[in-house]
């Protein structure tokens, strides 16, 4: 059969997550005829997140029904420049999303502003420390864009989000009684909805940070608090604390998707057009090579189409982005030998810690009772809260007691020394399920000349294009942050007179384990930046080879973030689209001038 | 499980246990199942019965239904080796970067139980299920630890695996895939299942919640 040409759209938007409908609701508000691609298949609230059906442990989180088809389509892995890379045959240490709504629909639902100082990340830490304290082979950049100049943007998304949450600072007052966040930055306005109620656990931990000298707060979450309606008109529902939040479809429409908060609205709009399984396999170049003209995709029928479009965003998950643009031919592919080119540089991960206090039975923390985004939380040892100065690393990241649901075939935690089977290994399951309390340091992970992404030579997808290849490891600097938090955050478990405390912490010298679940938060390999020798967008989003090419999500960080990163994607993509709205469309070319 | 404890006599709990006990463990008797043979099916049997014994503290995995589950998932997706990426090749690599063996679930128990067993009769004269358990207890331990050779389609650290978590899968799953029988492994650890709405439970700090667990098939 001859490939399919479709009629032009003004946009073309590539994935649907929350980056994709976010400037698919923007770009159709400002009248552009829209299409968004979906390589997944469609998905609502019904039936897939249906009660009681989505309380499915197995279902969901074991077989990986809303994940990616791993027998499709995967990366390949390898610690170092010299190894053979291999497939990330099973879904292990992060969980890639497919289908409407992308990772939106199955993430936890924590929704945080970044801290001012990491967006200029490589200045702030030269001015504070001096340029010899970054180590040589660590490339953290400054990101091109402000805190100020985001700051509208995050406050629409935590509107559009329903975030619940407890303000420190508005208009440069402190509000409540200054129970929020003291680390927060000034916002422009307070959170749509009241922080969460707490569960036993983080209020044991509450009491034990302070008696620690540390801050804790209830952490942002777009797990709605209360009913609400957004300013799309579209509603949500009081949480109900069920735990079946990340990994799953919300049975109440009480965590934030763009299937919820998005999707009813756009679905309105005579603009839009939605697409599911459709794989774009490519963006077409004209004969210049500096224009888009579209893209290529395979739809459902396993047709070759062709969607022309004056303007295409690219909107996929994390670093599906350099694979796009590996595979189109776009940008200069990052060579970790020279330094030279940008596509795929600056992979970057978070640095997991976890501490577990273990109590006599009848303590009943209960961690059934949970909410993907509920928490309490310090960020004492976040970003450049503390001084850096004699302790000898850069980065940091939020310590926080996040009962988020804990499901027995997960992982219960057991005490140190427990066998992993026979009757002492149930003795402890059965003695430690509702007497734990368990808290996690989200480390940031920076930015190295070794650590990013490239197209494998070997293994292909079942489109036959080559997979994407990660070439990460942990560095030594990332591990002496996560140890250093850890063992602060050890006193604080101490403090809460448990019976035993495990911690679990990197050591030097381990490498990436892909097996055991870590965090999905990966980011960067479309770094965005202030020149193009060292990025691959502007700090508009644009594409600085090709002017009418936009890439959104985690793949424009420029290095990783302590803090989850959909707070800052949404708020990156209201940006983009006001640029896009207010600046593109009347005058189409660079925004910035290289 | 907790909340029983501290309201009903030590003397009435294990009378009440061991009625829905009798009646499972009758289960996995008389199941007849499709994928393993009867010489695995009799191995996996007395080898999950190892990983989670019956005791007083809660059942064991046989009384769970964790082999029929075990069988159950063979005729899905995940048996068949559907959900992981399957391309060749298949090289060695770091066990930090995952499973890179050619072998399915389904092809991994059809060749690691018997290449197990056989491995076992050889060193000790007997199949698996005839050992006493000290000696099935340290063949397990060996097998964890990689010590015990069974060949390497699969290694019998890879197979020991496989047990392990197909055995967690079985005993804590919803009841609808035919393991946790009668939700004994949820009430156990305190586990209340499909329930979905604590609100009103989320600041009743230190209170055990008191009602039995649900499955997503309950009815009413």
């Amino acid at each position: 059969m001859p490939d399919i040409i479709r009629k032009h759209a003004d946009a073309v938007i590539i994935g649907s997550g929350w980056t994709g409908m976010i400037m698919a609701k923007e770009l159709t508000e400002a009248g552009l005829k829209v299409v968004v691609l979906e390589r997944g298949p469609a998905r609502d609230t019904y039936p897939d997140g249906a009660y009681p059906k989505t309380m499915d442990e197995l279902a969901f989180i074991q077989r990986s029904k809303l994940f990616q088809d791993m027998s499709k389509d995967t990366v390949t892995i390898r610690h170092g420049l010299n190894d053979v890379a291999v497939p990330y045959r099973q879904i292990g240490a992060f969980k890639p999303p497919t289908g409407l709504g992308g990772a939106g629909l199955h993430w936890s639902g924590q929704h945080w502003r970044v801290l001012p100082e990491e967006l200029q990340l490589r200045s702030h830490y030269e001015q504070r420390y001096g340029k010899k304290f970054i180590p040589a082979d660590m490339t953290i950049a400054d990101w091109g864009v402000t805190y100020d100049e985001l700051e509208p943007h995050y406050t629409f998304a935590e509107q559009v989000f329903g975030t619940s949450g407890h303000a420190y600072r508005v208009n440069n007052q402190i509000v409540g009684n200054g129970d929020g966040n003291v680390f927060e930055a000034n916002r422009s306005a307070p959170f749509p909805l009241p922080a969460m109620k707490n569960t036993y656990s983080a209020m044991i931990y509450w009491k034990a940070c302070q008696e620690n000298g540390l801050h804790p707060f209830s952490q942002p979450s777009a797990n709605a608090s209360l009913p609400y309606t957004n300013p799309y008109g579209c509603q949500m529902g009081p949480c109900t604390f069920c735990g079946f939040c990340s990994g799953y479809a919300c049975f109440n429409y009480s965590k934030a998707s763009p299937n919820v908060n998005i999707l009813p609205a756009l679905r309105l709009s005579p603009n839009f057009e939605l697409r599911t399984d459709s794989t774009v396999t490519k963006i077409n170049l004209d004969g210049t090579g500096k224009r888009a003209t579209g893209v290529t995709y395979i739809d459902a029928q396993g047709q070759t189409n062709t969607q022309p479009a004056d303007l295409v965003i690219a909107g996929t998950f994390a670093y599906n982005n350099a694979h796009l643009l590996l595979v189109s031919g776009i940008g200069t592919p990052y060579d970790p030998q020279t330094g030279q080119g940008v596509v795929g540089k600056n992979l970057v991960y978070q640095t997991m810690s976890t501490i577990q206090a273990f109590f006599e039975p009848g303590k009943f923390s209960n961690p059934f009772i949970g909410a993907g985004g509920n928490s309490v939380t310090v960020d004492d040892y976040n970003g450049d809260n503390f001084d850096h100065g004699p302790l000898g690393f850069v980065g940091g990241g939020p310590v926080w007691c996040n009962q988020a649901g804990t499901k027995p075939i997960g992982g219960i935690p057991v005490p140190a020394g427990t066998p992993g089977w026979g009757s002492a290994w149930k003795k402890a399951v059965a003695d430690s399920y509702v007497n734990t309390v368990s808290f996690d340091i989200e480390g940031s992970n920076m930015a190295y000349r070794q650590c990013y992404l490239s197209l494998d030579p070997t293994y292909k997808n079942w489109l036959g294009q080559p997979l994407l290849r990660f070439t990460f490891d942990w560095q030594d600097n990332d591990i002496k942050m996560s140890r250093y938090i850890t063992g602060k955050m050890t006193d604080v478990a101490k403090s809460m007179n448990p019976k035993s405390t495990k911690v679990l912490v990197k050591n030097f010298g381990d490498h990436f384990d892909t097996r055991p679940y870590q965090t999905t938060h990966l980011a960067g390999g479309t770094i965005m930046g202030t020149n193009p020798r060292q990025s691959v967008v502007n700090k508009y989003l644009q594409s600085w080879d090709v002017s009418n090419l936009f890439l959104l999500g985690a793949s424009v960080f420029a290095q990783g973030l302590g803090y989850n990163p959909t707070g800052t994607v949404a708020a990156l993509a209201y940006w983009s689209a006001k640029a896009i709205r207010e600046q593109y469309l009347k005058n189409p070319g660079a925004l910035v001038q290289a | 499980m907790f909340q029983t404890l501290s309201f009903v006599p030590a003397a009435a709990i294990g009378s009440e246990l061991l009625a829905p006990i009798k009646a499972a463990a009758q289960d996995v008797a008389s199941y007849r199942p499709a994928f393993f043979n009867d010489a695995d099916w009799r191995f996996l049997i007395a080898f999950v019965d190892r990983l989670i014994p019956h005791d007083d503290v809660g059942p064991g995995a046989v009384e769970a239904g964790v082999p029929v589950f075990i069988d159950l998932q063979m005729a899905t997706n995940y048996g068949h080796g559907g959900l992981w990426y399957m391309q060749a090749p298949f090289v060695q690599a770091a066990p930090e970067l995952g499973y890179q063996l050619n072998l399915t679930p389904r092809q991994l128990y059809a060749a690691g139980i018997p290449a197990a067993d056989q491995a076992i009769r050889a060193a000790h004269g007997k199949s698996f299920t005839d050992l006493d358990v000290a000696t099935k207890d340290q063949i397990l331990a060996d097998m964890e630890a990689g010590k015990f050779d069974i060949g390497d389609t699969p290694p019998a650290k890879t197979l020991f695996g496989f047990l392990l978590q197909n055995t967690h899968e079985g005993y804590f799953a919803d009841p609808a895939y035919g393991g946790n029988i009668n939700m004994a492994a949820w009430d156990m650890i305190g586990f209340p299942g499909a329930r979905g709405d604590y609100l009103e439970w989320v600041d009743q700090y230190g209170k055990p919640y008191p009602y039995k667990p649900t499955s997503i098939e309950a009815e009413g």
